[in-house]
Parts: C-alpha cells; structure tokens; sequence
C-alpha cells in the first residue's frame, strides 16, 4: 500500500469532535450509511459532496472526544488521508489503526485552501500543496506506525499473524 | 531518577527502562475491558486465541437492556465469546452497569496497573492511580489477543492542591473550573497531588478523572493516597496494594496551584468544556426542559444522595424532564435501599437502569431541536445528546437537581430549607 496520496482538500475548523463526525443514533446503522451523517453538526451534507480520493484537513484538537471507529466512515465514504494541525490522540491512533493516512501539520490550514491539490507523504512527513506550490515538512510517523498504514491497520496485521481468521462477513 | 505518576506506571509495566516525555513504550496491559456495542462491529468472532482470559473483562453498558435487535445481536455475541474463551469477568444486564464503574467497584482497576478499554473515559481508572485511557476498537481487539500496546509518554501537567472544597462543590465543579482556566490539556497527562487531596473524596476523584478525556488528556492521574487505598481495599480485599505517588523532583510540562476554596459551582456552556465554562451566576436562569444525572463521571451513588436530598418532598418543575441514572447495578441497589430512588421517584424524576443511553444520546432521555438540557454527564458537545440543534449545559449533579426543581438552572446555594 502507497505511503503517499494526493486528492483534492476539505477543510474542518478547531476542536472538530467525534459526535459531530459519527453521531450517536448513526452508531446503530450499518457502516454505509453511518457514514452518510458524518458532521451532522458542523457540515450536514458533506458526505454526498466528497469524492474517494480526497483528503481532510481539520485544525486544533481534531478528533477530541470518543473512541468510535470514525476512520472506517471516512474509508468509507473514499477519504484517502487526513492532515490536521493537532490530532487528539485517541483519534490518530484510532486512524492509524483503520489503516487511514494521518499527518500532523502545525500550520495546515495557512498552507491549504479548500479545493487544492494536496499531496501527503506519511513515509517522509512531507505536505505538498501542488495547486500552490507551498510545502511543509512534518515529523514523519514512527517506524512501527507506519508498518500498521502499510498493512491496511491492526486487522490485516492480526491476520498476517494468525491471531485473527480472515473476515468471514465484513 | 525522579518520574511523574505516568512514566513510574508505564515504566514498570515496560520493563523497567527509563522512560522521558516523548519515548515510545511498550507495556503489559493488566486489564483489557470489552464493551457490549463493540460486538456490533469488531472481529470477536474471528480471533483465534485470545492473550489471558483473567486479564479481560466484559461488560454490559452502553446499549442495555438492548434498544434494537442489532444490539440484541452484539449482546449474544459478547455472551457467546465469553463462553467461547473462558471469560469469567463477564458482568451481563442485571450484574452490569458502565465499564469504569463496575471495573472500580469490583476492585479490577488498582494502583500501577495499567488499562485499556474502547471508551473514551477510561481515563476514570486514574482516581485509583491507573494507567488508564480510552483506545480504538481495533486496539482493544488486539490487545486481547496480545496483552500489550504501545503509549507515548506524555508530558505531564500537575495541580498542586490546597484548601478544602465550599459545601455544594462537586468534583465536576473543579474539573469545570481547570477546563475554564487551563483549556486544552491535548496529549497531555493532568496529575492532582498536595496537601488538598486529603479534602477530595473518591467519589470527586472519579469525576474529575473521568473527565478529564474533556480537555483531550492522555491520562488524568490521582496517587494512590490512605482515601484511594482505603477504597480500593474494601473493593478488592485480597488484592497486595501499596502506596503509589510521583516522585519528588519529578519534571513537569507545568506546576500549578489549585486552591479548592476558590471553586464554586460551575456551569459549562453548550459545545465543549475547553474554555467555555463559567460560575453559575453567569447562566441562572437559562430555562431547561431536560435535566440529566448519571453516566460514569456522576452516577455514583453520591450523586444520587445529593440529589435525592435535594428533591425530597419537592417536585421537579411541571416544565422540566428530570431523568437520573444510575452508574451500575450496585448503585441501583444501594440507592433503593437508602430511599434515594424513591425521593427521586415522588419528585417527579424517571429513573432508568443503569447504561451510558442518555449521555451519548442513544436511547433514553434523547432531546429535540430547540431544547435545553442540563446534565451531569461526561459531554456537552453539539449533538451529543440527541438533535445538533438542542443546547446541553453541564453541571454538577447538585446544580441539576436544583436546576430540575426551579425549571431554569439554578443556584444550589439559593435553594431555602436545603443544607449541604
């Protein structure tokens, strides 16, 4: 699996939180639909104006909240990496688990536009705005995290290693 | 070497190496607790074997008694996997209540330990000195194959408290008035130590450790004191427990003073906690059509007392829903036994089982567009609690129910005839 994506950039404010990203009543819906509630709060129709291939930019302490397994409604629905200027750490990890591209980026939101071209690397941590020609260069993910991407997430690993049978319905 | 509370538990639990901010270890997971929605969507059924059966635990709470057959269904797959993989920690409807609680009140969460389980408010282990943090679904399923994961060290804030806390202050008021204060505490661990500590109960340790998952904390840690050994003891009295506190000259992000006297009952504003709450005074008034009281951060059977005691022989407003839950079964119990349930009861307020339902708006106490909700519980994001157009205001238990009384919230404090 690429280590690198390049699509087309959303971009989400501060302290963006899981209930908005994966509402309460949606976690009793098949992951599909779920996933057509994304920020239900702070941008209701969103879902049906992303394209697979996109990437998300959020800002300050994205992701704060729970632990509901909101990177599979973005897998879910194409998105293909998502930047932000400060991750909370439940969710990047929880992203890093799904097999979802994640970077940290201070200053994203200076260097990205809605609508740009946005390449990301997680292997060299390097952000290029290829509508803009701005680029940044981020602390690359450790080693280990970056086997887990690679992999597609914690599941095909535990498969690899045998502790998990291959999905049988999912 | 000097360690904080977090690297002295992570680094015992890693193999002893010294551990700084920033370091990346590897630990035994002591604990690894599975809750019941995440059988709707995880890969139980597909694990092979399992790491130790006695270091899993499964309990049933955010969706009980089912609401829907595909909970139903998640509920028959946590049974069958706990029959599959001899799980004997399995504490189903009727013995059940919210993960943190049951795990504290059953004495599975001790001093140094180190636990992980899919809610975000796993961080509450921290009351009693543990490791503890909410992680991904995914995580915990590998854990439990596993029995261990990896944590950043977190650089650690610590509040050195003083003073005793003014009759009425909840340990939701002092959480409040940190988050007011402080803000963010992102990837952060929040340690409580000084003289003050002799003054905070468990029951107040446990809210503010609980909420700490609010301002975006790793951990939130208290040290294991003679209030939190003494807890713990009666919980788990077989259990080999010593005293567990950071070191002195140990190196902090930040050191600051916390007076207790200085906190008064506080009001959260709908949205987050993070620099968006306030005294009270600020926001009575503010008409409430639900008021809420439960969840893991306040419904312990304290709050349930308060409340009680401030309800008996009133009646919640004709123009407000008054709902409490209890935290766990034994709360359930020990409160009917003390009359609690029925003060509430004959005021006007429902009581439900025990479960997460109303606080991450799933079944039970959902609000409607338009509508105003005071709770006690973990959360006041947009959305959390039912329609993105309802506004959630966050309190201690005491400034719910007075809130539920007066229709609109309230200053406990101004409530006549009502002592603390």
């Amino acid at each position: 699996m690429s280590m690198s994506v390049t699509g087309r950039a959303w971009i989400f404010g501060d302290e963006v939180n899981t209930d908005d990203m994966y509402p309460g009543f949606a976690m009793r819906l098949p992951m599909a639909e779920a996933a057509t509630h994304m920020f239900h709060a702070s941008r209701p129709g969103w879902p049906a104006l992303v394209r697979p291939g996109d990437i998300v930019v959020g800002g300050r302490n994205f992701g704060l909240g729970s632990s509901r397994p909101v990177p599979l409604l973005f897998k879910e629905l194409g998105v293909a990496g998502l930047v932000a200027e400060e991750f909370n750490s439940l969710f990047f990890r929880n992203c890093i688990n799904y097999g979802l591209l994640a970077l940290t980026v201070p200053d994203a939101r200076e260097l990205i536009t809605e609508g740009d071209q946005v390449c990301l690397d997680t292997e060299t941590g390097r952000l290029v705005n290829e509508t803009t020609g701005a680029t940044a260069q981020a602390v690359p993910l450790p080693g280990f995290l970056r086997e887990i991407v690679a992999a597609g997430g914690i599941f095909p690993q535990l498969e690899a290693s045998g502790r998990l049978r291959p999905a049988t319905e999912h | 070497m000097a360690d904080t509370l977090i690297v002295k538990i992570l680094r015992n639990r890693s193999g002893g190496t010294p551990l700084q901010a920033g370091d990346i270890a590897v630990c035994d997971v002591d604990l690894a607790a599975i809750i019941d929605i995440q059988f709707s969507h995880d890969r139980f059924g597909d694990i092979t074997a399992i790491h130790d059966p006695d270091r899993v635990a499964i309990v049933m709470d955010h969706a009980v008694p089912a609401p829907s057959i595909r909970d139903a269904e998640s509920g028959k797959t946590a049974r069958a996997f706990a029959a599959a993989h001899g799980i004997t920690k399995f504490f189903d409807v009727g013995r059940h209540g919210i993960v943190h609680q049951v795990l504290a009140e059953q004495g599975l969460v001790r001093p140094g330990m180190v636990v992980a389980c899919t809610d975000s408010h796993t961080c509450a282990a921290g009351a009693v000195g543990a490791a503890a943090r909410g992680l991904g679904p995914a995580e915990v399923l590998q854990i439990v194959c596993t029995g261990r994961t990896w944590y950043q060290v977190p650089p650690t804030v610590r509040y050195e408290l003083t003073g005793a806390p003014h009759e009425w202050v909840n340990g939701k008021d002092v959480f409040l008035h940190v988050a007011a204060e402080y803000g963010a505490a992102t990837s952060q661990c929040v340690e409580f130590g000084g003289p003050g500590l002799d003054q905070l109960p468990m029951t107040d340790r446990r809210t503010i450790a609980t909420q700490g998952a609010e301002i975006g904390a790793d951990f939130t840690l208290f040290p294991a004191d003679d209030i939190c050994l003494d807890y713990v003891r009666s919980a788990a009295p077989d259990a080999e427990l010593s005293p567990l506190a950071a070191d002195r000259g140990a190196e902090y992000a930040d050191v600051r003073p916390l007076d207790l006297g200085r906190v008064s009952p506080m009001v959260a504003r709908p949205g987050t906690v993070i620099n968006n709450a306030g005294p009270v005074e600020q926001l009575a008034g503010t008409r409430v059509d639900q008021a809420f009281i439960g969840s893991c951060a306040n419904g312990q059977l304290a709050d349930l007392e308060v409340a009680a005691r401030i309800l008996r022989g009133r009646q919640v407003a004709a123009t407000t829903r008054l709902i409490v839950t209890p935290a766990s079964q034994r709360i359930y119990q020990q409160a009917s036994r003390l009359g609690y349930l029925a003060d509430l009861a004959e005021a006007g307020a429902t009581i439900t089982n025990p479960t997460c339902g109303a606080c991450f708006g799933y079944h039970m106490g959902l609000v409607a567009a338009g509508e105003t909700c005071i709770t006690a519980s973990t959360r006041n994001f947009r959305g959390r609690m039912g329609s993105p157009d309802a506004s959630i205001f966050m309190a201690s238990p005491a400034t719910v129910a007075a809130s539920a009384l007066q229709g609109a919230i309230a200053d406990v404090r101004e409530l006549e005839g009502i002592r603390p």
